[in-house]
């Protein structure tokens, strides 16, 4: 048995049986109360200047974003981007209820399709749960609402996100998901998969040079919408 | 993979006479460098998140039995199937069982140097099944049939030249009369031809940076975006993950996160940071069927309880070799086996044998750079002199070098013996340099004086210069 012999070779170079019950105890709470550990400092700060530091951070990795003031903000915001980049008015775009009761009827042009990503679409528009400050990054996780695939086939990649879903850092987030996220079969509570995005997709592999759009999305543009008021400054 | 290491020497020869390799080393040094001497200045809480993740890492080994446990535990809980391999060969028979009965005809991978370790894409391809990568700097090594020669920039040796060439010989279905004008022409004709690969695949295999304990899940960090594509799209998902992978929780993954691509790439983090747990979920609408990790030991057993076992806090950042001398004198090829630079000279003779790898240690200036740059703070010095001294007391050093380190140790056993001869040939060193401060050629020492001139001794070694401060009341 291939198992047995790794844990045993393991336990003999560490000159020790199995682990003793009181120890096991320990590790096992440490896991049950998964401690943090030092956090920067840079994403401690008021809220308007942990939006502003999502910003900075999304463009300087190549990502844009347009505020916009409510939901019913985002057919015209939408429409203004892809028509400035001669993009495609027809999009995949993820079955979540908040986007569905997005009144797109204003903008009769954008053709929406709900479901997981084609291979041949260009566009996209994901529901986007929540973002780190820190680094400028989305958590994605997978839902039947949230499909993974809407975030990685399209050429550009629409993310609809709430400013009140912006926290600090990488922890912050995964207490959102701990709290959040239903029952998974098994008890868990990681859903399949869980994306953490920072920018478009890059290639620096030809002569050690950026280049953008390897396999993955060309462009990444965020649509965040104002609904925390303490976080306008 | 086959093992070139024992002809290291030979491989540097040629490697030095590689006009091309050396000017894609020297293109690349600073930037390497310079990005993450940046992204660390961005981040003042850097050599504090170092200490932690080398304490993360340590608690991990001295735990390593129950962590693996339990994350095989949360695997299997969340849907997933878990093979646990002791050596290449197990793993390898793995993989192609699972291929296998999913009758997969083309598997595509993420990049993953433990699937270097394994050669699996030789393995698949005798059992006639066709492997494909995805990365793209994987992808035109795969076509132009070479390994890899860096961790994470696996094909930088390479130029832009090269690149058109393979891509003409591969993709004989394109026009003859395209034109590759620039960079962008020829990403955009790889992510075609990927896009195809990644659509007709039955399975995909990605490696694991880390194996999270705490919910079972494994994660990969890219910036492509072919490693998501590959554990997506296919309907079985394997990955590839070595024993010392695992960390406790989502909380230790975060610490490991700041500091992987800084080290790295220089980036705050890469662009998609991936936690797969499990297969699909009933309702979801995408994501692979199955999901297997193969668990693989490979030799990293027998380092546990040793002086090697610090090695094993290796995050695979490859640091270590961007700011090696030698690795950007040498290029990565020349060290004959997965990995190359610093945490190469360490880890390859613990996995393949300080016989076939005994060169790799020694081909070190000692400089330290490695070990200020670590992550986890790998004293990768300390270790390849531990094997150099495994080495030596295995006899397997060449003999003119033995008989010279006897000459030393008789000297430095007699401390004054061995001052007056270290004064003498300060003197004679002086004396010869005199007005230069160095020699251009040395009797006995002629392949080293052939390429630099060697610097000379001011005339009075340290011990006589510190006796002297101390008399002069100056210490």
């Amino acid at each position: 048995m291939s198992k047995e012999n790794i844990l045993n070779a393991i336990r003999r170079g560490l000159k020790r049986g199995p682990l003793p019950d009181d120890q096991a105890m320990g590790l096992r709470a440490r896991l049950a109360g998964h401690p943090r550990h030092l956090i920067p400092a840079r994403s401690r700060v008021s809220r308007p200047e942990q939006i502003a530091l999502f910003i900075r951070n999304i463009e300087k990795e190549f990502g844009s974003v347009a505020r916009v003031a409510d939901f019913a903000a985002i057919p015209d915001a939408v429409a203004a981007y892809l028509a400035a980049r001669n993009l495609p008015t027809d999009f995949a775009i993820a079955p979540h209820p908040e986007l569905a009761d997005i009144p797109w009827d204003t903008r009769p042009l954008l053709q929406r399709r709900p479901g997981r990503a084609q291979p041949s679409d260009l566009v996209s528009l994901q529901h986007g749960y929540a973002a780190i400050a820190e680094t400028g990054t989305l958590m994605l996780p997978a839902a039947p609402e949230r499909p993974t695939t809407l975030n990685l086939l399209s050429d550009t990649f629409l993310v609809v996100l709430r400013a009140s879903r912006v926290v600090g850092a990488y922890e912050e987030a995964w207490d959102l998901l701990r709290a959040e996220s239903p029952t998974q079969p098994g008890g868990g509570f990681m859903p399949r998969n869980v994306m953490l995005v920072t920018g478009p997709s890059r290639s620096a592999d030809i002569e050690s040079t950026l280049e953008l759009g390897a396999h993955g999305p060309r462009r990444l543009h965020v649509l965040l919408v104002d609904d925390d008021p303490a976080a306008l400054g | 993979m086959l093992a070139t290491s024992p002809a290291f020497k030979q491989n540097v020869k040629g490697a030095l006479a590689d006009a091309s390799l050396q000017k894609a080393l020297a293109f690349t040094r600073p930037s390497f460098a310079g990005k993450r001497t940046a992204a660390v200045a961005a981040l003042p809480e850097f050599e504090q998140l170092r200490d932690v993740g080398r304490d993360i890492k340590n608690h991990v080994l001295a735990n390593l039995d129950f962590y693996l446990e339990t994350w095989s535990a949360n695997v299997e809980k969340s849907g997933g199937i878990v093979h646990w391999c002791s050596t290449a060969d197990d793993a390898r028979a793995a993989v192609l069982a699972i291929c296998q009965k999913a009758g997969a005809k083309t598997v595509t991978k993420g990049k993953s140097m433990i699937s270097e370790e394994l050669a699996i894409n030789d393995h698949l391809e005798k059992h006639g099944i066709e492997p494909v990568e995805t990365d793209l700097g994987e992808y035109i090594l795969q076509l132009r049939k070479e390994p890899p020669s860096h961790i994470i920039a696996p094909a930088f040796h390479l130029n832009r030249e090269d690149w058109e060439e393979s891509f003409r010989a591969s993709h004989t279905d394109l026009p003859e009369d395209r034109v590759f004008g620039e960079r962008r022409d020829i990403l955009t004709e790889a992510r075609k031809k990927l896009r195809e690969k990644f659509l007709a695949a039955d399975v995909g295999i990605t490696g694991a940076n880390f194996l999270i304990a705490e919910t079972g899940s494994s994660v990969i960090v890219t910036n492509e975006g072919n490693g998501d594509l590959t554990q997506t799209l296919p309907r079985v998902h394997i990955v590839l993950a070595s024993i010392e992978k695992v960390i406790p929780t989502l909380e230790d993954a975060c610490t490991f996160l700041r500091l992987l691509a800084r080290s790295a790439t220089g980036q705050d983090m890469s662009v998609y940071t991936t936690f797969s747990t499990g297969a699909r979920r009933p309702a979801d609408l995408d994501g692979p069927e199955e999901y297997h990790v193969v668990l693989i030991d490979n030799g990293r057993t027998g380092m546990i309880g040793t002086e090697f076992q610090e090695m094993l806090r290796c995050i695979r950042c490859a640091a270590c070799m961007n700011h090696c001398p030698v690795y950007f004198t040498v290029g990565g090829h020349s060290y004959g086996w997965v990995y190359p630079g610093p945490m190469g000279s360490v880890l390859t003779p613990a996995l393949i044998g300080v016989d076939k790898a005994g060169h790799l240690p020694n081909a070190s200036t000692f400089c330290g750079k490695c070990e200020s740059v670590c992550p986890v703070k790998i004293p990768l010095p300390k270790l390849m002199r531990h094997w150099r001294e495994r080495e030596f007391e295995r006899h397997l050093a060449p003999q003119g070098m033995r008989s010279n380190l006897a000459i030393w140790a008789w000297f430095a056993k007699r401390p004054q013996l061995y001052r007056m001869a270290t004064g003498l040939a300060a003197r004679l060193l002086s004396w010869l340099g005199r007005g230069k401060g160095r020699v251009a050629s040395l009797p006995f020492a002629a392949g080293w004086t052939a390429g630099r001139d060697l610097p000379t001794p001011e005339g009075e070694t340290f011990f006589a210069r510190y006796a002297r401060a101390q008399r002069e009341g100056k210490l």
